[in-house]
């Protein structure tokens, strides 16, 4: 009998470990929804004025990070009062400019991470919203996001997450297109019109099209078509300026939670593992009569 | 169940030690209401590229490793059989069920919205229109689940000794309570001690799993699909190391008998352990072409250096103890082994991971005060739980055991 409970307990191991080893690696490359909205950021285009900066702030109702001395609004990163920011990157000799916000990644480590939910990706326009209301304020969305994205009011003793949510509440739910479900405020008063919104998919086209139009002027790749699990915010890069230069994390093709779920998965995989160890410990439990020691 | 005779220790409960501990107490809850009052800010050092500090890595994923003593005793106990480690259980529940409670009570401080916390154990009760439901990929939500379920377990395990303390005690309505409640209690004591088994393997290992998404922040040498396997494998010997330490010092400060056979037997268990973690985490290491990374002169590959070297050292130092090791020998051995897991702990939450941009912390005086008023909470209520409930072993002299005073 002694030997049983080993056994099944050992089993119960063996088939954690089992599980574990053949799920991992076996979740499926996740698709943007059809629908897909998003946006392009053409740094070859962008001078930086910083109108996209003023105007989110404006349009989501955040306060000015202002300077000691109270006179510039001076963000200098994301953060529980800003959105969008314009960062300057150099490659050595050159500099470029980098618009930062949400990426709204196709399959984002913050909603794989949050515990019931209150980051989520619209099921159809693949935006990733929050809803205050299902935070507990854990931050883990923070930890999780490799873009360094979500911020936390600090400062507050009712504090929430910040971040883009690609000005879903400035949609017209009267137009027709992408301008039905968001409207950044950031791509519209771009001068420059380095920053554009629209479907994922035509984005995409646009950002090809420019690239063999003018082969010399772009990187040929497209940061966020496939990158991280690819993003619903696209990136084009000058010519000789790679994308880590410009500051963007290399995230190779896979999602950044695919490897974080496929082990908890494979760990937790129909709840067999802890079932069985359960069951094989109350049985050992039960036979407390034979106890192996002299007492 | 008890196979081992206990009594309360009595004696006053309020000494000068009792009275620094709620010094401690008083300026950490000063701290506390700056802290509900004007925010997070206010008084800790955590910021947009550390959102975890050291409530989250010392309190709770420390905390509960050391805590964990309570759960590696009872799968010796009642799943091996090992029944002569009895004497060592009561003492080890009660004090995972105080580490527990620690760390939860961190965690209240720690998260933003702490009033939505409810939500959490109940969501598919409340989820409307798919919104709001368990989302089983999150690590976090096992850890949650699960630490608030084994909390809940430990307290009931708690009991026993509660109920029984209360027996003994006077006449009165208390008495015929805990008369009426324990036979029921005892009766569901072995789903609840099998519970006490499976949930702290699932979310100790889960406790790992959580930095598993940092890929770009947690550095090589610390990220590694093993990070589950590691983090149980270290709660074990933790927990052990735990329980060697609070034993000895039961012995040393209440005169209690000091079981040094079977603390001894402990100390090769864990020496094993410690062995097994130092060959895995090498090997992992090793086998997915990491190595070179742990010979660039870093500070890191420092203290990847300084976690294995502890770890081997506290290996070697139990094995030569477990035959012959005198009560002081034997706790040295164990603290190493015990500040080998918190600092592997403590890299990966926080010394290991680098969220880029710039992003430093350090923990303000305000976070260590409330961590330093929870540990005092936590000692205060220890001492009064053994002075006043049959927790510790009775003075008795079986074979092998040496009163520690006499031996220390
Ligand atoms: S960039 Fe970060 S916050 Fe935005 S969707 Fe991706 S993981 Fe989430
Ligand atoms: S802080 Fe809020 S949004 Fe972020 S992971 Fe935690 S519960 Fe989710
Ligand atoms: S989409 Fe809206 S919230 Fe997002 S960066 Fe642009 S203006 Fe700001």
């Amino acid at each position: 009998m002694k030997l049983t409970r080993r056994q099944i307990l050992k089993g119960g191991l063996a088939a954690a470990g089992a599980a574990a080893a053949g799920r991992a690696g076996a979740r499926e490359r996740r698709q943007p929804p059809p629908e897909a909205v998003g946006m392009l950021y053409d740094a070859t285009r962008c001078i930086g004025c910083r109108a996209c900066v003023t105007k989110c702030r404006e349009e989501n109702k955040l306060p000015f990070e202002r300077s000691a001395d109270g006179l510039y609004d001076q963000p200098v990163d994301l953060s529980g009062s800003t959105k969008n920011v314009i960062r300057l990157a150099s490659d050595g000799t050159r500099t470029s400019f980098l618009k930062a916000q949400c990426m709204h990644c196709v399959d984002p480590a913050c909603t794989s991470v949050c515990m019931i939910g209150a980051l989520r990706k619209n099921p159809v326009t693949g935006i990733v919203e929050y809803d205050e209301n299902g935070c507990v304020g854990c931050r883990y969305c923070e930890v999780a996001c490799a873009f360094n994205v979500p911020k936390f009011t600090w400062e507050k003793a009712v504090p929430r997450i910040v971040k883009c949510e690609l000005c879903r509440h400035r949609a017209d739910p009267g137009k027709s297109g992408p301008l039905a479900v968001a409207n950044p405020a950031c791509a519209e008063v771009c001068p420059r019109a380095a920053v554009v919104y629209g479907t994922r998919a035509g984005l995409l086209a646009e950002a090809r099209r420019r690239i063999a139009e003018e082969p010399g002027r772009y990187e040929s790749r497209i940061y966020g078509e496939e990158d991280g699990g690819g993003t619903q915010v696209l990136y084009l890069t000058a010519r000789g300026f790679s994308f880590q230069q410009l500051g963007l994390p290399d995230l190779g093709r896979n999602a950044v939670p695919a490897v974080s779920e496929s082990v908890q998965h494979g760990i937790y995989y129909g709840m067999a593992a802890p079932v069985v160890l359960f069951a094989a410990a109350l049985v050992a439990v039960h036979r407390r009569g034979g106890t192996d020691d002299q007492e | 169940m008890a196979t081992t005779e206990t009594s309360p220790v009595g004696g006053r409960f309020v000494t000068p030690f009792v009275k620094l501990l709620l010094a401690i107490w008083a300026l950490g809850s000063a701290v506390a209401v700056v802290r509900f009052t004007r925010g997070l800010g206010a008084v800790s050092a955590m910021n947009d590229g550390y959102p975890w500090g050291i409530w989250i890595a010392l309190d709770m994923v420390v905390g509960t490793a050391l805590g964990s003593g309570g759960f590696a005793v009872a799968l010796l106990v009642y799943v091996l059989h090992r029944g002569r480690y009895h004497p060592l259980i009561r003492p080890a529940i009660l004090t995972a069920a105080l580490g527990y409670t620690a760390g939860a009570t961190a965690i209240v401080f720690d998260v933003g919205r702490y009033w939505n916390l409810w939500r959490v154990p109940v969501a598919p009760l409340f989820s409307s229109g798919g919104r709001f439901g368990w989302n089983f990929n999150s690590g976090l939500l096992e850890v949650a689940l699960c630490v608030m379920a084994y909390t809940a377990v430990l307290w009931v395990e708690t009991a026993v000794p509660v109920l029984e303390g209360l027996e003994a005690g006077p006449p009165g309505r208390l008495r015929s309570l805990a008369v009426a409640v324990r036979p029921a209690l005892e009766r569901s004591l072995p789903v609840v001690l099998a519970l006490g088994v499976v949930l702290p393997m699932m979310h100790q290992s889960s406790l790992g799993s959580l930095l598993l998404v940092a890929t770009t922040k947690l550095h090589p040498l610390w990220h590694t699909p093993l990070l589950p396997l590691l983090f149980l494998l270290s709660c074990v010997g933790v927990g052990y190391a735990a329980v060697v330490i609070e034993a000895t010092f039961s012995g040393a400060v209440f005169g209690r008998p000091l079981e040094l056979r079977i603390l001894r037997e402990l100390a090769g268990v864990m020496a094993a352990l410690a062995g097994l973690l130092v060959v895995v985490r090498l090997a992992d290491v090793t086998l997915r072409g990491r190595l070179p990374l742990a010979f660039a002169p870093s500070l890191l590959s420092g203290f990847f250096w300084l976690e294995l070297a502890l770890t081997g050292a506290a290996a070697v130092l139990l094995w030569r103890r477990r035959r012959a090791g005198t009560p002081g020998a034997l706790v040295r051995a164990a603290g190493l082994l015990a500040a080998a897991g918190a600092l592997y702990r403590i890299d990966v939450y926080l010394t290991a991971f680098d969220p880029g941009n710039g992003w430093r912390y350090f923990p303000s005086v305000g976070e260590i005060l409330i961590s330093l008023a929870i540990v005092s909470v936590e000692t205060m209520a220890f001492l009064f739980a053994v002075r006043r409930f049959p927790i510790l072993p009775r003075a008795r002299r079986p074979a092998g055991s040496v009163p520690a005073r006499a031996a220390s």
